[in-house]
């Protein structure tokens, strides 16, 4: 008797291929592949300094970035906001891995070049890896006319030299942490005991509170910083906005400047003496190289 | 101990010599979705859709992986898996159903499979009929079609900053060309 119901069992088990067992053949069938994680980070930047991000292939983007006066310097200054820096800066992904940009700095009149490769990327499924990691280097070159005339520097003395290694890992889908190591090289220093050769190392990091809406941190700690100046190390609090195609950072720091030589070598303020300024990166990214719809009179929309 | 065993395996075999399985399968089925506004046209599709037929039920299962939907703007295609369907916390669509006129599809009589059943999108299930185009050609079965899909009935949000680039409603077509399973 029960040997029947057992045979009647199993007879029954096959004649009702359900939907359920038919998907579960396709779970079976999914081929294993690797998937990179994306979106470690909204911006090219953690607030002053690059982030692991790229953007993608053909992306042109327009960046525009202020850093305002003290906040401590009271209603006389506006809280800071009479006085303002600025960057203009055009960034173009050549690939999805490599990327480069020019800009110019208000703050002694500074242009300055980069390119940063994607090198690894963190992946999940059949080769995963934990981290992202991402090289960096620029150059900038001062213009500001500071100088002695009878003593005027050449092209090469006003020239200085970033380089980083940024590794990231996402955690989870709302906090992501970036270490980056740096080193910064001068052309020429204002006194001799001012190193030519500075090391930093920078910690990061972003939470998203929403969808899209972030609050990040960063700082950079400077292990021999410039002696001819008593700098600080830079210290960053910032929320990203993010509505479409544009990007809006809105921060507090203790930098007065956008590019690395400057705002980690050369911070004099001291965030936690209240030497705060209030600044905003913009920006807002343009599809090159692929064929529009309409035709391209203004920036692409987003959603 | 034996002889039971061996009666159980007649019977399971006997029964599969009765009803050959007739499941059809592809890993490269073609999903794609249009969104349509007067301000941006939005089209995305994914080339790795899962989908398996079985003839002798008229059961069909669709699994389709959020973050194999390939888009124009790669911007697009991050947002879409952020913050609009939410890959990383749901990352498949799946959808199971059944041929309701399958015997005249069968017969060739129909040339329309009428598929009703349940498509869950960002963790949402909701009840779905479709209509299929069956071809069949040689060893190969295909079925070909395009529905609409309200994007709110799924809990995915969209923002008023873009809501005249979104459409209420996306078009769905899909392209499965189905082969023998095993």
């Amino acid at each position: 008797m029960k040997k029947s119901i057992l045979i009647l069992f199993f007879l029954g088990l096959c004649t009702h291929m359900s939907a359920q067992d038919l998907m579960e053949i396709l779970d079976e069938e999914t081929p294993q592949h690797t998937e990179y994680i994306s979106a470690t980070f909204k911006g090219t930047r953690i607030i002053n300094g690059h982030s692991i991000e790229n953007r993608k292939k053909g992306v042109l983007e327009f960046l525009i970035s202020h850093r305002f006066g003290r906040i401590n310097d009271g209603i006389d200054e506006f809280f800071g906001l009479d006085d303002s820096n600025i960057r203009f800066a055009l960034e173009y992904a050549l690939t999805d891995n490599l990327m480069f940009g020019v800009g110019r700095s208000s703050f002694e009149k500074t242009y300055d070049g980069f390119v940063k490769y994607k090198l690894l990327k963190q992946a999940t499924g059949k080769k995963p890896f934990p981290l992202s990691v991402s090289l960096f280097g620029s150059a900038a070159w001062k213009t500001l006319k500071d100088y002695d005339p009878e003593d005027k520097p050449d092209f090469s003395d006003r020239l200085f030299y970033t380089t980083q290694v940024l590794m990231a890992r996402k955690f989870n889908e709302n906090l992501s942490l970036q270490l980056s190591p740096t080193y910064v090289h001068r052309n020429s220093v204002k006194i001799d005991a001012d190193p030519h050769d500075i090391f930093a190392v920078g910690a990061g990091g972003r939470y998203k509170i929403s969808k899209r809406v972030s609050v990040n941190a960063e700082y950079f700690y400077t292990v021999n910083p410039l002696k001819s100046v008593n700098t600080k190390d830079v210290f960053a609090l910032s929320v990203d906005i993010e509505t479409g195609g544009h990007v809006f950072q809105l921060m507090l720091s203790n930098a007065l400047t956008m590019i690395e030589k400057a705002f980690i070598t050369e911070t004099t303020d001291d965030f936690f003496s209240g030497d705060i300024h209030f600044g905003f990166n913009i920006s807002r990214a343009f599809h090159l190289g692929k064929k529009h719809r309409r035709i391209p009179d203004e920036g692409e929309q987003e959603w | 101990m034996q002889i039971r065993s061996i009666i159980i395996l007649i019977f399971i075999g006997w029964h599969s010599l009765l009803f050959p399985q007739e499941k059809y399968l592809t890993k490269q089925g073609n999903i794609s979705f249009y969104s349509h506004t007067p301000v941006e046209d939005i089209k995305a599709e994914n080339k790795q859709v899962l989908s398996i037929v079985d003839l002798s039920t008229g059961e069909i299962a669709i699994s389709i992986l959020m973050k194999s939907f390939v888009f124009e703007k790669a911007l697009m295609q991050e947002h879409f898996n952020e913050n609009y369907v939410e890959s990383d916390k749901f990352p498949k669509a799946t959808f199971t159903g059944k041929i309701q006129n399958l015997q005249e599809v069968m017969s060739g009589d129909n040339g329309v499979a009428e598929v009703d059943g349940k498509l869950t999108i960002h963790g949402i299930t909701k009840p779905v009929q479709i209509e299929a185009r069956t071809d069949t050609e040689n060893e190969k079965i295909s079925l070909t079609g395009k529905f609409m899909i309200t994007v709110a009935d799924y809990d995915i949000k969209i923002p008023a900053i873009v809501r005249n680039n979104i459409a209420r409603e996306v078009e769905v077509s899909f392209k499965l060309e189905h082969l023998p399973y095993r």
